[in-house]
């Protein structure tokens, strides 16, 4: 089908964009790279919308080191992400994810901000920032503010973005000695959403595990953490069994994808520690 | 609606390398503009939510879905579709080997499967065929042919590895 926007605007900066949201009484949709919500519009899930197209805020783009912490601009496209040397480094489980998501055309115009902003429970970068203990950094009218990863996904496509905000960035942890990161995910084509993913993440203080396309929004798997702090591996498996809520569709049933869950966490710590199942 | 929305854009592109200008709805997607505001029909539409990658067109130099950019962001772009990529014979041997290999039979699917695979051949090397096969994983041909396409594009990159070489 074909989509039926309420109007264009193309923003020249971030208080440019915040002036035309703030114009647009409550019909305000920012555009990134488009590639969830140009395919939404065209199937008329979402009409009437004034776009306000951030895409060409240049200030918006791009991977620095700053303050102790990686910071990805909102606009930075995947196949960017998959390529920057700074997130090689700093964020390896974000290179790892960029292998998963969709294709590569859509790579090429895909935004982190975009995907954070838009919270597909499936997605995968959602997952890997609430497993890194990253921060959210989003500019509205009152100014700026910053949301740690933990409070920021609320449900189903809804964060804590208020009306009139916009993500300009992210800022993760640098990689400590020793961190390790492993994504593993099952999907049943290559691109496809995944039927469950995990994100698990080693360091010193201990693990982080979150869980993506096993609920309405990534879960920080608490109850595994502990157990695989405490060494129990298969304690850890039963934990995450336990504390996800999968939902039952056409790709899979519940009991199916809390199954995989645990399956992947076995196969993830055996990528994590390099010994073979 | 307010002075800075528009509901139609004004936007100049270069085009198969041809200055073009246009006005387009806000919620006009750039593989219609191309199509039935151009006339090139060459790339061309299918799924229109970024599923099939029949509609997959070069921008600025990579390979980007037609359906799930908008025109009005095309602005200032250097946009190619299949005619500009034929006429200018950047992917001639491609096409050759297509035919040779017989890796089209409706061929609906063609012009975005040259496009997709343009974009990895021209990272050079010579892909194995996990590779090609995961690059072209967002290019959906409902014949199924898919492995007379790998063929075709191994093919191609072994013959430019061979000219490089040479």
């Amino acid at each position: 089908m074909k989509a039926l926007a309420g109007g264009y605007a193309r923003a020249r900066d971030v208080t440019h964009a915040l002036d035309l949201l703030a114009q647009a009484d409550g019909m305000g949709r920012v555009l990134a790279g488009g590639q969830s919500l140009i395919a939404a519009m065209n199937m008329r899930l979402s009409t009437g919308d004034m776009l306000v197209d951030i895409s060409r805020i240049a200030d918006l783009r791009g991977v620095a080191v700053e303050d102790g912490c990686l910071r990805i601009g909102a606009l930075t496209r995947h196949a960017d992400i998959g390529t920057d040397p700074l997130v090689a480094t700093h964020a390896p489980l974000l290179v790892q994810a960029v292998h998963h998501i969709a294709h590569a055309a859509i790579r090429n115009r895909g935004t982190i901000g975009g995907s954070l902003a838009h919270a597909d429970p499936a997605a995968e970068f959602p997952a890997c920032v609430l497993a890194l203990g990253g921060t959210i950094h989003l500019q509205g009218p009152e100014g700026v503010r910053q949301v740690a990863a933990e409070d920021f996904f609320v449900d189903v496509f809804e964060t804590a973005i208020e009306e009139g905000e916009i993500l300009t960035a992210i800022t993760l942890p640098l990689l400590e000695a020793g961190e390790r990161h492993v994504l593993i995910e099952t999907a049943r084509r290559s691109g496809d959403y995944a039927l469950a993913g995990l994100c698990v993440v080693k360091r010193a203080a201990g693990h982080r595990v979150t869980a993506f396309s096993v609920g309405p929004r990534p879960v920080l798997a608490m109850a595994a953490m502990e157990r695989l702090d405490a060494g129990d591996t298969a304690g850890a498996v039963d934990a995450l069994r336990a504390e996800i809520d999968p939902p039952s569709d056409t790709q899979a049933s519940a009991a199916y994808r809390r199954h995989l869950a645990g399956v992947l966490l076995t196969r993830a710590l055996h990528d994590l520690t390099g010994e073979t199942a | 609606m307010t002075e800075a929305f528009r509901d139609r854009i004004d936007i100049a592109l270069t085009v198969n390398g041809e200055a073009v200008e246009g006005r387009v709805p806000a919620g006009r997607h750039l593989i219609d503009f191309l199509r039935l505001d151009l006339g090139l029909t060459g790339s061309h539409a299918s799924c229109e939510h970024g599923v099939c990658g029949a509609c997959t067109i070069h921008v600025d130099g990579q390979a980007v879905r037609g359906c799930l950019m908008l025109a009005a962001q095309a602005d200032g772009a250097e946009v190619w579709t299949l005619e500009g990529l034929t006429e200018t014979g950047v992917i001639r041997d491609l096409q050759d080997a297509f035919v040779e290999r017989n890796a089209l039979q409706c061929g609906y699917c063609t012009p975005g499967m040259l496009a997709s695979i343009k974009e990895l051949l021209d990272m050079g090397g010579v892909p194995d065929r996990a590779t090609i096969r995961e690059h072209l994983s967002g290019n959906y041909c409902r014949c199924t042919g898919y492995e007379a396409i790998i063929d075709a594009v191994e093919s191609v990159a072994k013959a430019r590895a061979g000219e490089a070489a040479a």
